[in-house]
């Protein structure tokens, strides 16, 4: 049972500057950063509420990591302006040096002080007079479930323990902002999950602000409030986990999200009923420009030929991919696209003909590439 | 700071071409190409090709039946036959020859020459060939095999393809390091009188008081040993990709039947020869005691000598190795690999070789060093540095970078870092460092014989001086003393190596997932001996400096 903490009031934030926005904890604009003349972060804006918990989502090599240590301060940026709190920590010249920013850092691999107990550990970025015996070591452990554990060692611990221990660490000083580097990437898939449920637990419950940074999907859009898609080193976007899903910005970011069929779109009105290969489909975007249609298969329905409405064109099957708790039906339409259908049982056989629906409106998105 | 400490490495390497480019190229070949140089080339050579035959042998032979066969008590047998590395080579000659004319009174009938030589250096020198090829056996990943066997392979072929393909860049560096510690060998061929290279080098210096012969000589072995240190750089970065990716399971033992009996037999009679013999030697004179007066004070002397000198060494090479070990840990690029080349280059020059360019180098340069214990512990520098260096290597990895961003993240500021995290962590790695070279220098003959202030005596001068007028009991003490001083660094070695028990460290890191593996206790070096990056690769981050820990070269 985790002991109920009220959330402490940070530093960098409150009455001393009631003129700026006093609930922005994170207030990125225009950071740039480049390693021998290759950008790797170009013009990144990003604002985190105070007690706001984000998560940068990209795949391996966008820059994400650079970002986060940019943040931290392990790293000068070249252009644009870090602010944490009301205060400028990074600007082209001036750089907070890590150890000022109270931003504290959990690593993917935990990185705990060998040599330390886990109380030890915990109670690293203590002032001097809390480190013993802190009640806030203890507060820290108990958030992550780990109450009692204060006098094991950090190899005596498992990988999701140790994980558990450098969430506290990094609690523990109430730091203004916690940067979390793919901190479940070690760790095997069914851990994962308990321990992504308990550190957004504990995160919130100690009103901390905090960044996630990771390459998992499923990751950032079950844990964050707000997913910024990074691609490049440039912002794709920047929205709540549903909006990410239902209307990504643009092809790239549709496929990257979830499993998508992209469909090319050439409608010049991107809005209404329009007639496509999956049949007549209700067409909704964000602007003009869009080339493609967002098809998930949870919206592609099958029917057996001769029963339901009718409408749509006859598919042939030609997969089947069984998961237990649904099934992927790959499905070749009369033009020769292959889209998919996710449905709860297996509706069909490899090689039986089935009728198409689409189920919902469909999203329409300019063209940004594909991500797999 | 690192091309410094690396410049006070090598100045004996750079000061004797520096003096053999002085001697003119006409007067070089003049000594060089002479009947007599020809003939101390062929012995040498030989000397060290039959050590290194025989070696291999043993050592590859020993090894697959301690690690893989059921031969009875193969544990047991596995720690014995480490252990003749404990017993630095002009001490086992000692022994030898001390225990040969027990039996052996007549004048003239001496232990000593080319036979003798061979038996002595293979007896104590096979452990190079054996410890990094047990290691190496020891961590085979079943996997292959079974995978060898199910396509059809039988055991005998499996073996050979498989198992020891696997391990050969481990039999091909140990036997190189084999040859390498014969060549430089100097105090047991000058016990058992044979003239090689390092005995003609110090007979020339000392006794003729030829210096140009001397330093010819000196350069002529410089280049076989950069001969044969190529070689083995060559074959250990092919053999990095023989390395297995991840480590696999323990492969099984194979049942030998009735011949595990004739198995058995000679590994115990490898073992009851190299270590019965100093055992015999070293009982049978320590009872018969010296007649000398004032025995324990002229003891406890040289141990003062030894310790001072050693001490002074350890410390200097700490030193030294600090700012070259942190460079290497943290720094990859050609500079890194080149101050690493460099020190491993001094690291395998005889010693009687790096003794001498000091002897030049403190007559012409640096007067007011020559004769005192400075230009020792410089010798003890160039020669254990990359015991040193290592040790940092290693310790640095307890602390890497990770860990103090983490602490900086939590606010703690550099000189904090240094202090809370740092300092712990490494201390325990570069103490154990020191300690080694300490040890290694303890047991020094050949550089501490010609360096030592004129009246320090230290163990091992004592013991030379000794042996070499046949006053075995006075010796014994001596002997005794350094083959407990050199079984604490080969104790090391043996459970480094995995063959005491299968390596734990693997199985911690694949269960936790994490990358926090249980720090070693003695995060020390390594190694010629384990002969793989494997585990130790993920600890102690990627050093390709590895070295033996041991230095029995004399």
């Amino acid at each position: 049972m985790r002991s109920t903490v009220n959330p402490a009031p940070r530093t960098g934030s409150g009455p001393r500057d009631p003129a700026a926005r006093p609930s922005l904890a994170v207030d990125l604009a225009g950071v740039g950063k480049s390693y021998r003349s290759r950008p790797v972060l170009q013009d990144v804006g990003l604002q985190l509420e105070q007690g706001g918990f984000l998560a940068v989502l990209g795949p391996s090599g966008c820059g994400k990591t650079t970002l986060l240590r940019c943040i931290a301060g392990f790293e000068r940026i070249d252009g644009g302006r870090i602010a944490l709190g009301n205060r400028a920590v990074a600007l082209p010249g001036t750089h907070v040096p890590a150890h000022r920013r109270h931003v504290a850092v959990v690593p993917q691999d935990g990185a705990l002080f060998p040599h330390l107990s886990v109380a030890g550990n915990v109670g690293f970025g203590l002032p001097r007079t809390q480190r013993r015996g802190a009640a806030r070591i203890e507060e820290c452990l108990a958030l992550v479930d780990l109450a009692g554990l204060g006098d094991r060692m950090p190899h005596e611990l498992s990988g999701g323990q140790q994980q558990r221990v450098a969430l506290a660490r990094a609690l523990a000083p109430r730091p203004r902002l916690v940067l979390l580097d793919e901190p479940f990437g070690a760790l095997d898939a069914s851990l994962r999950v308990e321990l992504r449920r308990d550190i957004r637990a504990a995160l919130h419950e100690d009103g901390a602000t905090a960044i996630l940074v990771t390459h998992d999907q499923d990751e950032a859009l079950s844990m964050a409030d707000r997913v910024v898609v990074l691609r490049e080193g440039r912002v794709r976007q920047d929205a709540v986990p549903s909006t990410v899903y239902a209307q990504p910005a643009d092809s790239w970011v549709a496929s990257f999200v979830g499993d998508a069929d992209l469909l090319p779109f050439t409608g010049a009105d991107p809005t209404g009923r329009v007639r496509t290969g999956v049949g007549p489909v209700e067409v909704r975007a964000g602007g003009p420009g869009a080339t493609h249609l967002v098809l998930r298969p949870e919206q592609v329905r099958i029917d057996p030929v001769g029963t339901g409405t009718g409408e749509g064109p006859v598919a042939t099957v030609r997969d089947v991919e069984f998961y237990g708790h649904d099934t992927l039906t790959a499905l070749a339409l009369p033009d020769g696209t292959v889209i998919r259908s996710r449905s709860l049982a297996a509706p069909a056989s490899v090689g039986d003909r089935v009728r198409v629906r689409v189920v919902g409106p469909v999203w329409a998105v300019p063209d940004g590439g594909h991500a797999r | 700071m690192a091309l410094v400490a690396t410049a006070v490495a090598l100045i004996p390497l750079g000061y004797l071409l520096l003096r053999a480019g002085q001697q003119g190229l006409p007067a070089w070949l003049d000594t060089v190409f002479t009947w007599r140089s020809g003939r101390l080339a062929a012995t040498s050579v030989a000397l060290a090709a039959v050590v290194t035959a025989a070696s291999l042998v043993i050592g590859v032979a020993g090894a697959w039946l301690v690690t893989r066969a059921a031969v009875p008590h193969r544990r047991l047998l596995a720690v014995l036959l480490a252990l003749p590395l404990a017993v630095p080579s002009y001490v086992a000659a000692f022994t030898w020859v001390s225990v040969a004319d027990l039996w052996n009174g007549a004048p003239g009938g001496r232990f000593e020459g080319f036979a003798a030589a061979c038996v002595v250096l293979t007896l104590y020198t096979y452990p190079y060939v054996f410890l990094p090829v047990a290691s190496a056996l020891s961590r085979v990943d079943a996997g292959q095999e079974e995978a060898a066997r199910s396509l059809g392979r039988g055991p005998f072929n499996t073996l050979v393809t498989v198992t020891l393909a696997q391990v050969r860049p481990a039999i091909v560096g140990g036997g190189l390091l084999a040859s390498l510690y014969v060549l430089s060998d100097f105090g047991a061929v000058s016990i058992l009188r044979l003239d090689t290279y390092t005995r003609a080098i110090y007979t020339a210096h000392t006794v003729g008081f030829n210096r140009d012969q001397a330093l010819s000589l000196a350069t002529l072995l410089v280049l076989l040993t950069g001969l044969i240190l190529w070689g083995e750089g060559a074959t250990r970065r092919a053999g990095t990709r023989y390395a297995s990716t991840r480590p696999g399971r323990p492969a099984g033992v194979a049942d030998l039947g009735p011949w595990r009996w004739p198995a058995a037999t000679g590994l115990w009679a490898v073992v009851l020869v190299a270590l019965g013999v100093p055992a015999v030697s070293l009982v049978r004179w320590t009872v018969a005691g010296t007649s000398l007066a004032d025995a324990w004070g002229r003891i406890g002397e040289a141990a003062a000598g030894s310790l001072t000198l050693s001490l002074l060494g350890a410390v200097v090479t700490t030193v030294l190795a600090l700012p070259i070990g942190i460079l290497v840990a943290r720094h990859h690029g050609r500079l890194t690999r080149f101050v690493e080349r460099a020190v491993y280059l001094a690291h395998g020059l005889p010693g009687i070789v790096v003794a001498l360019a000091l002897v030049f180098f403190g007559v012409t340069v640096v007067l007011p060093l020559y004769q005192t214990s400075w230009l020792v512990a410089l010798a003890y520098a160039t020669l254990f540095l990359p015991l040193g260096v290592a040790a940092v290597v290693g310790a640095a990895a307890q602390a890497p970078p990770s860990l103090e961003e983490v602490g900086q993240s939590l606010g703690a500021t550099p000189a904090e870092m240094f202090r809370r995290v740092t300092v712990p962590l490494t201390l325990p790695g570069i103490g154990a460092g020191a300690a080694l070279v300490f040890l290694a220098a303890m047991k020094e003959l050949p550089a501490t014989l010609l360096l030592r202030p004129t009246g320090m005596e230290t163990l091992a001068t004592r013991l030379w001086s000794a042996t070499g007028v046949g006053r075995y009991a006075e010796a014994a003490p001596y002997a005794l003393l350094l083959v407990l001083l050199a079984a604490v660094p080969t104790w090391v070695i043996v459970q480094r190596s995995g063959i005491v028990r299968p390596a734990p460290s693997d199985a911690t890191v694949v269960e936790d997932g994490a990358l926090l593996a249980p720090a070693p206790a003695a995060p020390l070096l390594v190694d010629s001996v384990s002969g793989e990056v494997g585990n130790l690769g993920a600890v102690t981050g990627p050093t390709t400096l590895r070295r033996p820990v041991e230095d029995v070269q004399s």
